[in-house]
């Protein structure tokens, strides 16, 4: 049987016939390859959605701000200080309301980043095993919680705590917002850092212990420096989270523009603005509802400039390791 | 010699020392987190009650209730389910088992980077301008869910792709090497074993969802409603109607902050008792994620 | 003499059945030696070079496989051979930047299998493969050995058979008969691997592909899954890469020795290993690297 095999194979070749009708596609074949191009079309389809999502979002800012900036002069806008819209005789400077945002996020960075580096560094290098496997998950629930309890929690809890430690401090003030926002920002900066200080290798912590290093001292020395890109990118998350937060600011901080450093008074921030605006009456293409988005493509280039270090900073640190 | 151990001695001491400021610091987040909880439950527990969750919005504080704000909540909810769940998902098989290295893969996943840290408020802007007005969606429902889909679909992709890469690249030279295609492999294999992981990320991207407010006001939800988006069900044919996509709306956050906002301190218990509905909702959703995800690693072991 | 020279040199070189058949006599003549000495081929290796990006991993491999017999593939690592193994079932194509040059002509249809016109999913259907680590689904028993037939829409009752059948073959249908619902996982690594055998036997493949099919088992398991191989290849024409020279003399009828992606030696197992050829074969065979 085999020598039969061997012979008439041996004899089509010599004969120079083509090999056997498997290698063309039949049609069953090719309606099966067109399915399956047709799925990968929809899933690129999906995938591509990401793009025109962020195509819709800047075109729709700076489709509705251009009309904005057609009245407005930009040395107006970025210069004056008085940020009026609605009145009758308007003013268009955005500096108060970024001052408002970023006095807030400063306090809210100045409670989130010594705080949740300490917890990054506790968790990682010292804390056992079995608490950080609890700790962890316990903080990251503070990220969970909505934006618009943690307003309700800074007004009526944090603002009147404050207010006996300070005696004439205003219930919408900027410091309990602050506070509480950066309480609410610590997750964000102690589960990377944590990360970041974990993906570093045991040999190098060694290389410190083996010398007769301490705990702490291996921590500051050795493991946060070489952990330093992936920890700085969670504090630029940090940044951008605190910059685009509204309902804590919206709640306790008060909406009324006000150009000041001082974080015990009341001010508004670009988020909390753009609220404001939209509680009210909106007539579409009115200079209130344009303001708005003058406002917001402000804010949306604020945030780029730090998501695009932060993503830069994330890509080395992951190449590293 | 003695030198030595003085040193050793204030190594000791500083690890000490630092053990206890990182306990007290890791303390601050979680003695907060408990204080809000008892904050909320003091204020708003006794307002819980049959009446408050199905009355509707009054000038009365003490007859004001959530019915159409949790409704809503839930509505909305499901429209953004049904738009971010099946786009996530797909968009993270594309990413995970189709996508070439090239360049519009790198925009691609650059872009899903990028929209993950774009503030929840820009979202609301554009679905103001593009939604509402452009496409004439209106201030409804509809548009409501969209813009949170929008939102938490960076959320959905990275999950489905976090749980495709637990499988082992065994398991699929496996299902190719017995003659299947790409599709199959996906379908067959993937999908139902990545199916936990994913669940586990969608539910906490509902989860986020749920508690957001910004984005909703800006595109017009409002904050004072009485009365329910018309039913999805009718009683003559074709029985099922679309009117409720577009109809106005408010949600549970959005009245949460309405009434915290008064300066009348009544409504202060209002606030609490809706606050206290959602934070059991949205901690309820982490539990059960939590759960699934618990009960896939114990199920699958790689 | 003279035809047992030839013999020798179409051996290393790969026979080509063109240079044989000269007049249609000569083929009687020739090929009732052939007969004799050498079996039908099943697959034959032609000037078969393989690139990963712009590493080449294989260089001029010419081998003819005889057809219901073991073959082995041997080397050091880093030779080739599961690449070459590989080129077979065209698994490389999952991956990018990897190249085909040559031809693996399949017998006896003559089908080209690393043409690019060669549709993979069908070469895939009808050459199976085994893994070096056990990869069963995470399904039950039955569904792990049924999932090529399914494939295939196969009807109810056809799977059952087949896979009954399967799982004879693979030596293991008395020890899972009565658990076929329960998952694969429940089976210890060696069933697990004789469970992957059976599954890529379900189909009917025309070759099985073993990749270092007991590097991850205990010598129990291994010994067990040698004497499977010996058993199936009066079904299936069968090749397996090892790194374990003495796997190789225990198992196969012929050995090719690759060494830096080049064939050094394609011979009958027992000379390969008593009476080499070559001597980088013999410093192999002998320890001397590797």
């Amino acid at each position: 049987m085999k020598d039969l095999d061997r012979i008439s194979s041996a004899a089509s070749l010599a004969a120079g016939r083509r090999p056997s009708p498997e290698a063309a596609p039949t049609a069953a074949r090719r309606l099966a390859y067109l399915k399956e191009r047709v799925i990968e079309s929809l899933l690129f389809l999906a995938a591509f959605s990401s793009v025109a999502i962020t195509l819709g979002i800047v075109g729709t800012l700076i489709y509705e701000s251009s009309t904005f900036f057609a009245h407005v002069p930009l040395w107006d806008f970025l210069t004056d200080t008085l940020w009026t819209p609605l009145f009758a005789s308007p003013r268009f400077g955005i500096v108060p309301l970024i001052a408002g945002t970023l006095v807030t996020t400063a306090v809210a960075l100045m409670v989130a980043l010594p705080i949740g580096t300490v917890v990054a560094i506790y968790l990682s290098e010292f804390a056992p095993p079995t608490l950080r496997e609890i700790v962890k998950p316990t903080l990251e629930l503070l990220s969970a919680v909505p934006t618009v309890v943690y307003g309700y929690f800074a007004l009526q809890f944090m603002s009147p705590l404050l207010q006996k430690l300070i005696p004439g401090l205003p219930t919408f003030n900027m410091l309990s917002a602050g506070v509480v926002m950066g309480i609410m920002i610590i997750p964000y900066v102690s589960s990377l850092s944590e990360d970041a200080m974990r993906a570093v290798p045991m040999a190098l912590r060694e290389g410190a212990y083996a010398l007769g290093a301490n705990k702490i001292v291996t921590a500051l020395r050795v493991v946060y420096p070489a952990a330093l890109s992936g920890i700085v990118s969670s504090y630029i998350l940090a940044i951008s989270r605190a910059i685009g937060e509204t309902m804590i600011v919206a709640i306790a901080a008060g909406m009324q523009p006000n150009l000041t450093l001082d974080p015990r008074e009341p001010a508004a921030t670009i988020t909390a603005f753009i609220v404001q605006v939209s509680l009210g009456d909106l007539p579409h293409g009115s200079i209130g509802y344009q303001s708005i988005f003058a406002a917001g493509i402000t804010l949306f280039l604020l945030t780029l400039v730090f998501n695009i270090l932060g993503y830069v900073l994330r890509r080395r640190f992951r190449e590293v390791y | 010699m003695s030198d030595f151990r003085r040193i050793i001695a204030k190594r000791k001491r500083q690890d000490f020392v630092f053990n206890i400021v990182g306990i007290v610091c890791t303390l601050v987040g979680i003695v907060t987190l408990g204080a809000l909880l008892f904050n909320l439950l003091s204020d708003g527990l006794a307002r819980l009650d049959w009446t408050f969750l199905t009355s509707f919005p009054s000038r009365f504080a003490a007859r004001a209730g959530i019915l159409s704000s949790w409704v809503g909540t839930l509505l909305i909810m499901f429209v953004t389910a049904c738009a971010a769940v099946p786009l996530g998902v797909a968009a993270g098989v594309y990413l995970e088992e189709y996508a070439r290295r090239n360049w519009v893969t790198n925009l691609i996943e650059i872009n899903i980077a990028n929209l993950a840290g774009v503030p929840s408020i820009i979202y609301g802007l554009m679905a103001l301008g593009l939604l509402v007005y452009q496409f004439r969606l209106g201030q409804s429902i509809l548009t409501g869910g969209l813009t949170l889909a929008f939102l938490i679909l960076p959320i959905v992709i990275v999950a489905t792709r976090e749980a495709l890469r637990t499988i082992p690249q065994g398991i699929r030279e496996a299902a190719y090497a017995l003659g299947s295609t790409k599709w199959q492999v996906v379908r067959h294999h993937l999908l139902p074993y990545s199916v936990g992981g994913t669940m586990t990320g969608i539910i906490i991207a509902l989860s986020r969802a749920i508690g957001e407010t910004a984005p909703l006001i800006t595109i017009g939800a409002l904050t004072f409603i009485a009365f329910l988006p018309p039913s999805p069900v009718k009683s003559a044919p074709p029985f099922v109607s679309s009117e409720w996509l577009f109809s106005p709306f408010s949600v549970l956050p959005i009245q949460m902050f309405n009434w915290v906002s008064r300066p009348d301190q009544d409504f202060v218990v209002n606030a609490a008792g809706a606050g206290l509905v959602l934070i059991i909702v949205t901690l309820s959703l982490n539990a059960v994620a939590i759960l699934i995800r618990y009960r896939v690693r114990k199920r699958i072991k790689w | 003499m003279a035809e047992a020279k030839m013999d020798r040199q179409d051996r290393t070189r790969g026979g080509r059945a063109e240079e044989r058949t000269r007049t249609p006599v000569a083929v009687q003549q020739s090929d009732a030696r052939v007969a004799a000495s050498h079996p039908a081929t099943k697959a034959e290796v032609q000037s078969l070079n393989f690139f990963y990006g712009k590493l080449q991993a294989l260089k001029d491999i010419n081998i003819a496989f005889p057809s219901n017999r073991v073959t082995a593939i041997i080397g050091p690592s880093g030779c080739g051979k599961s690449t070459l193994l590989r080129c077979f079932n065209r698994i490389h194509d999952l991956y990018p930047d990897t190249r085909y040059e040559g031809r693996i002509t399949l017998q006896p249809s003559g089908v080209n299998i690393i043409d690019p016109a060669t549709d993979p999913v069908e070469m895939r259907m009808r050459i199976g493969m085994v893994f070096q680590k056990p990869n069963a689904f995470p399904k039950s028993i039955f569904e792990n050995v049924a999932f090529g037939l399914r494939l295939l829409g196969e009807k109810r009752s056809v799977i059952e058979e087949k896979a009954e059948r399967a799982l004879r073959s693979a030596a293991l249908w008395d020890e899972v008969k009565d658990r076929l619902k329960e998952s694969a996982y429940a089976l210890s690594g060696g069933q697990q691997q004789r469970l992957c055998i059976a599954r890529a036997l379900a189909t009917d493949p025309e070759m099985l592909l073993f990749d270092e099919p007991t590097s991850a088992l205990d010598p129990i398991a291994t010994a067990r899954i040698e004497e499977l191989i010996l058993t199936l290849k009066e079904q299936v024409t069968i090749i397996i890469v090892t790194h374990n020279m003495q796997q190789a003399a225990r198992v196969s009828d012929d050995t090719a020795f690759l060494y830096l992606g080049e064939l050094v030696e394609f011979s009958r197992t027992t000379k390969m290993f008593e009476n080499p050829s070559n001597k980088l074969t013999e410093e192999y065979i002998t320890g001397h690297f590797g």
